[in-house]
């Protein structure tokens, strides 16, 4: 097996054991804990008065927008990551490159501040 | 005898059912050690005693019993609640907890995978968690658990970005995205990249108290608005999943803060030889420090606003992380 392989493998198995670390601990448990479940007790606590309604309401749009501008900012991330590694080589022309990319983003970001999305009201 | 003993090491299944075991000793012993670390500063800071009586002297055993509590706690799920997503949530949660364990350097060579995208992994993943928070805020069907997770993806969200953008300074100055490696490029330059890199190392301690949702970024919890936001469903082991979870990510991101930024592994002046020893010590040092400024902030600041909040990450931290961005960068290829 190749260390390339291996070093996913690996990746991968610890993810598994995250998961395996709850579900191991809960089954464990559950040779010890009670079982019970009545109606009172499975009601949505919410704060302790008998909840009115469902649960899922409406909410806030303002999130939305703010996941938005989210995506934006990420993809910018895998693009400054491996010109930063490299940036020695690439020299003047790389950084004068990265530095309008840069100034681009900020341009959006400035367009968004004066839009007035992210103020809150 | 020690040659057997790395021989069956050098095994890969039996190496990494070691490094499975390890991890999974670690988790609950720094959630208990951290866990307990809080509660007694906190009385301290506050002028009370803390736990006492578990254990006998100081309450030592004080988690170790809350944890033997929490096993014999009925397993309840509410009637209303969105069953599987309501019990992935947790799983999800110490998924991403686990595998950021993965990347951290111990020492010279202790390290789980030394990942040649070591540090864009570990961004990477302690982003899971926060699909797990918004999970538990959604399929709790409590309004207030619904607007603790909201609040909890918003303010993950906008620190994501000042969290990632303060470490491509750090990435710059050594030219490598392992791990290992930008120890070991603090090493050959004598000293920690803090002296420099102080910009981003304020930025990404800021952003990982945000991420780790700790006051004065207590926005998705906060007891006296939202109950106890998107866990207030939350009960029995469930329930404790999300603490651990917390306190060993203040553990992993104090780590990658402190080999970012503080050299990690290595302290000026200690000779490199002993560097196998002494590293995880040294590296421990640094995280306790960390991690006792964190509980420190706790007692000393006020909970933001929701507004200000995100105020302070898009219009604050995300323009300053840039430019730190461009002039390391100027100064890497000038100099």
């Amino acid at each position: 097996m190749s260390a390339y392989f291996e070093s996913y493998l690996t990746v991968g198995a610890f993810a598994a054991l995250g998961a395996v670390l709850v579900l191991g601990m809960l089954g464990v448990a559950s040779i010890l804990r009670p079982n019970n479940p009545t109606k009172a007790k499975r009601l949505t606590y919410e704060c302790g008065v008998d909840a009115v309604g469902s649960g899922w309401s409406q909410t806030y749009v303002r999130y939305y927008v703010f996941g938005l501008l989210f995506v934006i900012f990420d993809v910018e991330a895998v693009f400054i990551f491996p010109w930063a590694i490299i940036l020695e080589d690439l020299g003047v022309f790389g950084l004068v490159e990265m530095l309008v990319f840069i100034g681009i983003l900020v341009l959006g970001l400035v367009y968004a501040i004066r839009k007035g999305v992210l103020q809150w009201e | 005898m020690i040659e057997t003993i790395t021989d069956v090491f050098s095994n890969f299944w039996v190496s990494l059912a070691g490094k499975l075991l390890l991890v999974a000793t670690m988790v609950p012993l720094i959630g208990m050690l951290l866990g307990f670390a809080e509660m007694k500063l906190s009385a301290k800071m506050q002028s009370r005693v803390g736990p006492y009586f578990a254990g006998g002297r100081w309450g030592w055993a004080q988690l170790i019993a809350d944890g033997v509590k929490f096993f014999q706690k009925e397993d309840l799920v509410p009637e209303d609640a969105d069953s599987p997503v309501f019990k992935a949530a947790p799983i999800l949660v110490l998924v991403g907890t686990v595998s950021l364990f993965l990347v951290i350097p111990f020492g010279p060579g202790l390290i789980f995978q030394d990942l040649s995208v070591g540090i864009f992994y570990a961004l990477a993943i302690s982003s899971v968690g926060t699909i797990g928070v918004l999970m538990a805020g959604w399929s709790s069907a409590n309004k207030y658990s619904l607007m603790g997770g909201l609040r909890a993806a918003g303010q993950l969200i906008a620190y994501e970005r000042p969290l990632v953008l303060a470490v491509v300074g750090s990435v710059i100055m050594a030219g490598t995205m392992s791990m290992s490696g930008i120890v070991e490029a603090q090493i050959s330059v004598g000293f920690p990249f803090v002296v420099v890199q102080f910009v981003g190392f304020g930025i990404f301690m800021t952003a990982a108290l945000a991420e780790l949702a700790r006051i004065p970024f207590d926005m998705p919890i906060a007891e006296s608005e939202l109950v106890m936001g998107y866990l207030t469903e939350y009960s029995g082991f469930r329930f404790l999943f999300f603490f651990l979870a917390e306190f060993a990510n203040m553990f992993t991101l104090s780590a990658i803060a402190a080999t970012l930024f503080l050299g990690g592994y290595w302290l000026p002046f200690v000779p490199e030889s002993s560097l196998e020893f002494t590293g995880p010590l040294i590296l421990v040092g640094k995280v306790f420090l960390l991690t006792f400024t964190m509980i420190w902030f706790r007692w000393t600041f006020p909970r933001f606003r929701e507004d200000q909040l995100q105020t302070l990450a898009w219009k604050v931290l995300i323009p300053l992380a840039l430019m730190n961005i461009a002039i390391t960068a100027t100064l890497k290829v000038v100099l």
